[in-house]
């Protein structure tokens, strides 16, 4: 199967689409993306071997880097520096054009000049995560020990390594205490995951359309797309660098799984309904004869180009591991037991990935500890992409949260 | 114990006229400062606001998302939350106290709720509207219908409040439930302290709301 580029241009599901228009042919080559890996657009924190990276799966990676941008100027206090997790597909690209892709950054609506997360007040950090391959160290960068690519010889990561090594490039930044910790999906599994490991550093958590563990159906629709990546015979065991190519339909077919479980019924009947795509009548064949189906297409085919398919294998099996109550003896409450940040959780109605009962037994444990919590549903029928689409209500409340914090934290504004 | 042995509080501004509800004016009288404070059924997080003024840390659950959005916007600490079910959720002794302010009348079970404020909190703080109230009683005796007032607008069939009961009702079941009354103030319709010395009768037949500082009873 060739999966197609048609002629549906769809960055956003609930984007401005007014219907069917054309799109650029995608000038990105495979060579642009695979070197963003080891020579990424970003600043570069390396650690040695006297800094390994120690692994859940109890392996200590070394030597090892991560890619990060910053916004905005770090204050005097050092009490200003807000760190922003990214989802799953994610990257350290949040507020400024990506370097691949030309897009703007993936969080503009909420980080920027203006915005909640305003760089004129914080000091503002993202990194691509362990695991990532947009220059974190990860299966697709070069194993120091062969000269090859790690391919399936990278150690497994988890939730906690991701946060270990952020923390690691806090710290490399000067940084002790973060005035917040931000994420939503995988970004929010982070949040939790810092507020659990190193209460005392994070003084705010927002935490978005997330949860505190993956469930079975997540895990469920995630081993779907691994297993779709695996059966592309591109993928050859995971090796498929030596091979000079990389499985990109199977990598595809997984984002477009993955893409549905973004989404809800609801807005993909509002923006495609039955509508079929540049024909009148059925042609009785299997092109993409549904609008619904070419925008799912193009997802796929947009995501493989700066995607790697087996960083997508690891990072999806870092969620499906995270689960913060069985690091603490089963009781959750325990992982925030006298703790002192300020928490804000937010949930969305219509997410069917992250439900807002998710969010709700997060908040039920956080009250049983005691934390000071703030926690929003917020209505829309725009599923679990709606924390990375315009959703003023979404806004107002992070906004009013972080001044919030900000006031109690000391932080002078004069905006 | 009867209303007239608790004293009513000394200071607390009167009328309604002000920044602040009359009834939340009380409840914040009755706080002391520097507490910790759960305001059950917070709505728009207006009694919140005036604790944080005085530097109380409070924290709040709202069963209408709007209500919940509105004080999170406003950087108060609520979450949305059913008092008939997610209090059970709660630690005992979280909170210093636990407020209910013109709720328990639309709670599912008023005496659980109770316990649980009790439970969870050192003291709580109960507001409600007096059915007792000599106008609710003239509705239902000359007008033959439920009673409306300007504060209760609802109809019988569209009211969130499904568990109407006069302050006399309210002090038989703090008997029944071993609650201690620490202080009581009944409001007049224009939100003033029915004056002191009066037989609890009186406070039952004028006062149009009436708040309660409650503590748990010895001998359990």
């Amino acid at each position: 199967m060739q999966v197609a580029i048609t002629r549906l241009i769809a960055n956003e599901v609930d984007g401005q689409m007014g219907g069917v228009k054309s799109i650029p042919s995608p000038a990105i080559s495979a060579d642009e993306r695979s070197h963003e890996v080891d020579h990424p657009s970003s600043q570069i924190a390396h650690f040695g071997a006297e800094q390994p990276l120690r692994l859940d799966c109890g392996v200590d990676l070394t030597p090892f880097q991560i890619a990060y941008q910053t916004y905005g100027e770090l204050n005097a206090d050092r009490s200003n520096a807000v760190l922003i997790c990214h989802a799953l597909t994610g990257d350290q690209h949040v507020a400024n054009v990506h370097p691949v892709t030309g897009k703007p950054g993936w969080w503009e609506t909420l980080v920027g000049p203006g915005r909640p997360i305003d760089p004129k007040h914080y000091f503002i950090i993202c990194s691509n995560v362990i695991g990532g391959c947009m220059g974190s160290t990860g299966p697709a960068s070069i194993n120091p020990a062969t000269g090859k690519v790690w391919g399936l010889d990278f150690p497994v990561i988890t939730i906690p390594d991701m946060v270990r090594a952020q923390a690691m490039l806090v710290d490399r930044l000067g940084v002790d205490t973060l005035f917040a910790v931000v994420g939503g999906s995988m970004g929010g599994m982070q949040v939790l995951q810092w507020t659990a490991a190193y209460p005392g550093r994070v003084f705010s958590a927002l935490a978005i359309a997330c949860s505190t563990r993956h469930s079975a159906q997540n895990i469920a629709f995630h081993e779907l797309g691994r297993q779709a990546v695996m059966a592309d015979p591109d993928w050859h065991g995971g090796g498929y660098a030596d091979h000079g190519i990389h499985p990109h339909r199977g990598l595809a077919v997984a984002r477009m799984a993955a893409h549905i479980t973004y989404l809800s019924d609801a807005a993909l009947h509002r923006k495609f309904g039955r509508r079929m795509q540049d024909r009148e009548l059925p042609t009785f064949s299997f092109d993409a004869e549904f609008q619904v189906e070419s925008y799912l297409r193009y997802q796929g085919s947009s995501f493989v180009e700066r995607f790697d398919a087996n960083s997508y294998l690891y990072l999806t099996r870092a969620m499906d591991y995270f689960d913060i109550a069985a690091d603490h003896g089963g009781v959750l409450a325990k992982a925030f037991a006298g703790i002192a940040t300020r928490f804000c959780v937010v949930s969305f109605t219509s997410d069917w990935l992250f439900p807002t009962s998710e969010s709700r037994a997060l908040v039920h444990a956080l009250n049983a500890s005691s934390a000071r919590v703030s926690f929003a549903e917020i209505e829309t029928d725009r599923g679990h992409d709606a924390f990375l689409l315009d959703v003023p209500e979404f806004f107002d409340i992070s906004r009013a949260f972080l001044q919030s914090a900000g006031k109690a934290r000391g932080l002078t504004r004069d905006g | 114990m009867s209303v007239q042995e608790v004293l009513p509080l000394n200071g607390v501004a009167t009328g309604s006229s002000g920044q602040f509800r009359a009834d939340h004016l009380l409840v914040a009288e009755m706080v002391k400062p520097g507490s910790k404070v759960l305001d059950v059924g917070c709505g728009e997080g207006d009694l919140l606001q005036l604790l944080e003024t005085r530097g109380i840390d409070g924290r709040g659950i709202e069963l209408s998302r709007e209500g919940v959005n509105r004080c999170v916007a406003k950087g108060l600490a609520v979450v949305q939350g059913d008092a008939d079910t997610d209090l059970v959720n709660y630690p005992d002794d979280a909170f210093d106290y636990v407020i209910l302010s013109q709720t328990l009348q639309a709670t599912r079970q008023p005496r659980v709720v109770l316990e649980n404020l009790l439970r969870i909190g050192r003291r709580a703080i109960v507001s409600f509207p007096n059915f007792g109230f000599w106008k609710m009683r003239l509705q239902l005796l000359v007008g033959g219908h439920m009673p409306r007032t300007e504060n209760l607008p609802a109809t019988w069939y569209d009211t969130a409040n499904i568990h109407f009961c006069t302050i006399k009702d309210f002090v038989q079941l703090c008997d029944e439930i071993n609650v201690k009354m620490e202080r009581s103030v009944a409001l007049d319709l224009y939100g003033r302290p029915v004056p002191l010395n009066l037989p609890w009768w009186v406070w039952n037949m004028f006062g149009e709301q009436a708040v309660f500082l409650l503590s748990r009873g010895g001998g359990k």
